[in-house]
């Protein structure tokens, strides 16, 4: 799908900077709050906001994390230049050219060597302007033995706010390190978005990926690809998305096996309740051994669509791959199941609903997790 | 409780059950034989209301009400239960959520409930979601305990169960058709009996069910046809002499 980026502002919405989160105004905190930021910085290591196009507040509290703007960062840290444009290129598409011609910022998150963070480091990149485009490039950088999870919200505070983001990330996992990298994404149906992400983990690292859209959007298109550099590293995948009507979503993740003792899974589920999803997924396998599984679940209401793309490309013998999908209205055998137990069709659709979108296994914080209950909630209204 | 009239149920236009006629009354258990296709789930499943069976024939009456045509919520909340042989799992939702649903508008305790039942460490887990036969068996049971209802289907209590699993699926089916068994400074053992209003339809191909409860009648399913009457460890033993080939002869 066509984005008519000329349609955007990418400059002149130079934000100023916030010295106390607290401060924000209500509809601000409400919006990053959806995205899983808390403005109230408890139990986190760090926090990072981009306001339209620049930085208006970075901060940590731990010094076992490095948090920057982009800019600033490249100027302290020569080699992290070095960082920038290595797993993906300019040269990719019109977004990463963009991007890349004019940034606006970004963070660089560096969880230093042997640090086991306990409190997540929080990002939260907002849109706060009708009509602005925002290009951000973040760099993740996870060294040796170090432990993280970085809850990374994207937002707009206006609603039927018109907006474009484009996000670089890239994500560096090195030696038996670990990332926990939770994305959730809290656009309005006039919000056009081109994340661009590409990782790589090094041997016995760990890449677990969480990813969580209930709004709407108009649309939305992205592939990152982790790739597993050194031997035994496991990259894995959650992502629960509805697209509700007028939500076209093209998302997917793509995973390189390029080393021995490596492992991935790629889970989606996946609602179109009158959206359009094409659920994408492709893991290669270059090396052995090595197991990959991807799996769509996808669940049709209110005459959504769902196209699920598998996608499966072993290249030595000896490498196990498997996917599993299947795409469909919720089965009539659970209706009925809980139907016998006296919940009437509606009851019972939504008990379905609320198990197939469950974040359980995602281990967000309580308070995240109380607000995707109540995005759940909101937007079973327009389910049934 | 429940009183099945002359009735015919079919599928894609295919006759499955004919002319059946059933009367359970309060406080009664029903044991229901009959070979592998004779139509007995499809008997408990239309009684419940599920499984997109037609009554082409016939009615259910529930406590004198026709319910032949409402649908299986309102079934269920009018006091039938029914246990299926493979239900099926759900992902994402909690066996403690679950049981917590069927518990409608009372509050449970859930975990004293799963005690009982030796399920404490799945009402975590998805329900059903790799559970084995017996773990089928003891966490429908403990959605019925939470359920209460006044008729109790039962499809296969045995099916996939172990023997050390079966006495105790046998003696928490036998708690929800008779209540606790044990009296108590609150309950002589005449009142326990007396109290007892839950009524049972079993269906079962072992009879191993009957070494720990109570049933009144036993019938013959055969063929979508409904035929003999009597106790139902007779007609076990009958079934383990003869097979069903005397029931061909008794309903040509």
């Amino acid at each position: 799908m066509k984005v008519d980026l000329s349609k955007y502002e990418f400059t002149g919405h130079a934000s100023e900077k916030v010295d106390d989160l607290t401060r924000l105004d209500k509809g601000e905190k409400e919006s990053m709050k959806m995205a899983g930021f808390d403005a109230s910085e408890k139990n986190r290591s760090a926090s990072f906001v981009q306001i339209d196009h620049n930085h208006a507040f970075c901060k940590s509290y731990d010094p076992g994390v490095e948090i920057l703007p982009l800019g600033l960062a490249l100027k302290i840290h020569e080699g992290w230049g070095d960082l920038k444009w290595k797993l993906l290129k300019p040269e990719k598409d019109e977004f990463t050219r963009l991007a890349a011609d004019s940034t606006h910022g970004g963070y660089v998150i560096r969880v230093k060597k042997g640090a086991k963070l306990t409190a997540p480091i929080q990002s939260c990149l907002m849109m706060h302007t009708n009509k602005v485009g925002q290009n951000v490039h973040n760099i993740i950088l996870v060294e040796e033995g170090a432990e993280a999870h970085i809850l990374s919200g994207c937002t707009t505070t206006l609603a039927d706010q018109t907006a474009a983001h484009i996000g670089i990330s890239e994500f560096y996992v090195e030696k038996n390190a670990s990332l926990t990298f939770t994305m959730i994404h809290n656009w309005g149906e006039n919000v056009e978005v081109r994340p661009r992400s590409a990782g790589q983990v090094e041997t016995g690292g760990i890449f677990l990926s969480n990813y969580v859209s209930l709004k709407p959007v108009k649309n939305l298109q992205m592939y990152p690809a982790i790739t597993l550099k050194g031997a035994g590293s496991i990259a894995r995948f959650n992502s629960v998305i509805v697209s509700t009507e007028n939500t076209f979503m093209d998302v997917g993740n793509r995973v390189i096996l390029d080393a021995a003792d490596t492992r991935t899974e790629i889970i989606s589920h996946a609602i179109a309740s009158g959206g359009h999803i094409i659920a994408r997924g492709h893991i290669q396998a270059n090396c052995s051994p090595a197991k990959g599984h991807l799996e769509c679940q996808g669940l049709l209401l209110n005459n959504g669509i769902i196209q699920a793309i598998p996608e499966l490309d072993g290249r030595m013998e000896g490498v196990e791959l498997s996917h599993e999908a299947a795409v469909g209205k919720i089965a009539k055998e659970e209706l009925e199941y809980l139907m016998i137990r006296g919940m009437d069709e509606e009851e019972a659709s939504s008990a379905i609903v609320r198990g197939f979108l469950n974040i359980d296994i995602m281990g967000l914080p309580p308070e995240l997790k109380t607000e995707i209950d109540k995005a759940i909630t909101e937007s079973e209204k327009s389910m049934f | 409780m429940l009183t099945i009239e002359n009735l015919y149920v079919s599928i894609n236009g295919t006759p499955l059950l004919e002319g059946i006629n059933l009367s359970i009354g309060d406080g009664e258990t029903v044991i229901l034989f009959g070979p592998n296709g004779s139509g007995k789930t499809t008997l408990l499943y239309t009684i419940m209301g599920i499984g997109g069976y037609e009554v082409t024939e016939g009615r259910i009456l529930f406590n004198d009400e026709d319910i032949t045509h409402i649908p299986a919520y309102e079934r269920s909340r009018k006091g039938i239960g029914m246990s299926m042989q493979r239900p099926p799992s759900i992902h994402g939702l909690k066996t403690r959520g679950l049981v917590e649903m069927c518990a409608g508008k009372r509050t449970v305790d859930v975990e004293a409930l799963a005690k009982k039942v030796n399920l404490e460490s799945f009402l975590d887990r998805d329900i059903n979601l790799g559970f084995s036969g017996g773990e089928i068996k003891r966490s429908e049971i403990l959605q019925l305990m939470a359920q209460r209802p006044k008729l109790l289907l039962f499809d296969e209590p045995e099916s996939g169960v172990d023997v050390e699993n079966m006495a105790l699926v046998g003696n928490m089916a036998r708690e929800l058709l008779e209540g606790p068994s044990e009296p108590d400074a609150q309950h002589t053992l005449h009142d326990l009996m007396h109290e007892r209003k839950t009524s049972g339809l079993i269906i079962t191909h072992t009879g191993h069910i009957l070494d720990y409860i109570t049933a009144d009648r036993g019938h013959v399913l055969y063929s979508g046809h409904l035929c003999c009457a009597d106790n139902p460890k007779r007609i076990l033993d009958h079934l383990k002499k003869y097979g069903y080939k005397e029931c061909i002869r008794c309903l040509s």
